[in-house]
């Protein structure tokens, strides 16, 4: 049953990966010829005949729909516009720097947005309750482009103490990290304060509290791991926020990312390495949502139960 | 992750009651004074919106270059330019004015266009079943599991981009999220008394969907619209900050903030105070947004 409910989650994954194959393969084709759209204008004639042949444009359009899998599966996207390399390397080079931004604002968010939220709920309504809602509800409501703008402002132009471009050092992540994580770290802590507000009101709490249980306990070992399933979940869609944030991030503190070779291959037009960015976001869109998905069935019993139900 | 979210709609459409605003002259009166700053706020920027061409002093792309980067009035710059002016000495103050109307038109067109199409497609779910309801489920699924944004750009660096193709952009966001709803409603409503009442006295299905199912439904689906309509803002704002969305002579919030980058050291007011715009507008329509869920919509609230 288990490995039932993991099946219907992994075809699905697979089934959303061949849409968004299909989607650029469409596009590719709608929008003109892939030679052109694909290749350097000065692509000399050995390159593209090798392409021509390679993702069998002679050939019938069902068969270039195969080829074109294959091309995809092999990693074979066609050629950046503005450095003549392969497109896949332009983008692999870019990658540590995301992952390491991404994951320092992830961290951030976590870090910061699930002890704001469980402090909240466990003062619920007061003072401190509400100082910690609003701040989550900023943070949660500020634009990353904003946020990015008033902080070069204030730390970069007026108080001058941390550099607004690039990433050589580790004053260089400060605000791009906060700039990215602040919008996941509101919504995460009121996420985590309507869970534990949740669980806070059941009946086991009121029972361990009345059989005397040490507060700390009640809160670490009764509350918490039943208000972390919804919160779980909620991390899997901070994800795509974090992959769209990495866009505007990267771009505004020059960092030299996914995020930022998307945004100005977009403006160039450098369609072999859009491409192969959007295969990656997709790949990594999916990856994560399964493991989420997993994970959800796994920490939580009754969905595998009850999904199995339901497809039965 | 759809899968959690619709059975619950489900039962939940019995709930909801007869009437969008029926009891909400007399929820005025007891409206929080947040919520009426944010009513106030975004009764303003309408205002701003319908009346732009009497509102602003001067045109948005009137260029003035000898008083280019002036300071605001009050920070000691010119009294005829209250907000200051820009690289090309236009008035921030007129600009503003402007991209608001742009932001604004924008983000009420794509957010309309998603809500009809989201709609139809759930409504067309829930009537067909079978394969149109899988297929349909499908690109919601599809669409929910990637962010729009890099669906947004695909678009955009394959098509070139033309205002006219930037708004379907603005629209296809967020559409499933009203499929999703409407028809998780609808197949709830099916089985309910009123509809299986007027079905039997005759009623073609046009009319059961337009003229009885739809007023059931419609206030889950204004809440959805109140938060489907910061995304969209958002996305305009984002994507025209980046110099991929609205361009220029025409004029957005989100590309006042973005051409404003580069004189942040001379001049901040070009980006700030589109920037406080934006934000000041997406944090109204939301918190104006969850004081209407749960005004209207017991069911949904958390």
């Amino acid at each position: 049953m288990n490995t039932r409910y993991v099946a219907i989650k992994v075809l699905r994954a697979i089934i959303t990966l061949w849409m968004v194959v299909t989607f650029i393969f469409i596009v590719l084709r709608v929008s003109g010829d892939p030679i052109d759209t694909l290749l350097p204008d000065d692509a000399d004639a050995e390159t593209i005949a090798y392409y021509m042949h390679e993702w069998g444009l002679d050939r019938p359009l069902h068969e270039q729909y195969g080829l074109y899998f294959m091309s995809v599966f092999k990693g074979d996207f066609g050629v950046s516009f503005i450095d003549d390399r392969k497109a896949l390397e332009v983008v692999v080079e870019r990658i540590p720097a995301t992952l390491q931004l991404g994951f320092a604002a992830f961290v951030f968010g976590v870090c910061v947005g699930i002890p704001l939220g469980i402090v909240a709920a466990l003062n619920r309504n007061s003072a401190i309750d509400r100082a910690m809602m609003t701040t989550a509800v900023l943070g949660y409501a500020i634009p990353n482009f904003f946020l990015g703008i008033l902080l070069i402002l204030v730390f970069t132009l007026w108080l001058q103490w941390l550099p607004s471009s690039g990433s050589s050092t580790l004053w260089h992540m400060v605000m791009p990290v906060v700039t990215l994580g602040t919008g996941g770290m509101g919504s995460l802590a009121r996420f985590t304060r309507s869970a534990m507000l949740e669980v806070l009101n059941q009946s086991y709490m009121r029972t361990s509290r009345a059989k005397g249980v040490p507060r700390l306990k009640r809160i670490f070992r009764h509350a918490l791991p039943n208000a972390a399933i919804p919160v779980v979940t909620c991390l899997g869609f901070k994800i795509g926020g974090l992959i769209s944030g990495s866009l505007i991030t990267e771009s505004i503190f020059a960092w030299p990312g996914v995020g930022r070779l998307l945004v100005t291959s977009v403006g160039n037009r450098d369609l072999a390495v859009v491409q192969a960015l959007i295969m990656l976001v997709a790949l990594t869109m999916v990856i994560a949502n399964l493991l989420i998905d997993i994970t959800y069935g796994w920490i939580d019993p009754r969905i595998r139960v009850s999904s199995q139900k339901q497809e039965d | 992750m759809a899968d959690n979210i619709g059975p619950a709609q489900e039962t939940g459409a019995s709930l909801v009651r007869p009437g969008i605003f029926s009891n909400l002259t007399g929820e005025l009166a007891r409206m929080p004074v947040l919520v009426i700053m944010c009513c106030v706020f975004l009764l303003a920027t309408f205002f701003v919106f319908i009346f732009a061409d009497v509102l602003a002093p001067q045109h948005y792309a009137k260029l003035d270059l000898l008083n280019r980067l002036k300071a605001p009035a009050f920070m000691g710059g010119l009294p005829q330019y209250l907000l200051g002016t820009d690289e090309l000495g236009r008035d921030v103050l007129s600009r503003l004015i402007y991209a608001i109307r742009m932001s604004i038109f924008i983000a009420l067109l794509g957010t309309f266009i998603g809500a009809v199409l989201g709609t139809f497609l759930g409504f067309v779910a829930a009537h067909f079943r079978g394969y149109a309801e899988e297929v349909i489920m499908m690109f919601v699924d599809a669409q929910a599991s990637m962010p729009f944004m890099i669906i947004a750009l695909a678009v955009l660096a394959f098509f070139g981009n033309s205002f006219a193709l930037f708004i379907v952009i603005m629209g296809i966001n967020g559409w499933e999220n009203y499929a999703r709803i409407a028809r998780g409603m609808v197949l709830g409503a099916n089985a309910q008394g009123y509809v299986v009442a007027v079905r039997s006295l005759g009623a073609q299905p046009r009319r059961v969907y337009y003229r009885h199912i739809l007023p059931n439904i419609a206030s889950a689906l204004i809440v959805q619209f109140t938060l489907n309509f910061p995304s969209t803002i958002l996305l305009e704002t984002s994507l025209s900050f980046l110099g991929l969305g609205i361009q220029p002579p025409l004029t957005s919030l989100g590309l006042m903030l973005g051409s404003g980058r580069s004189y942040l050291l001379f001049a901040w007011w070009i980006a700030v105070f589109a920037g406080m715009v934006i934000f000041i507008t997406t944090l109204s329509v939301s918190i104006f947004g969850d004081w209407l869920r749960d005004r209207l919509d017991p069911t949904l609230r958390r």
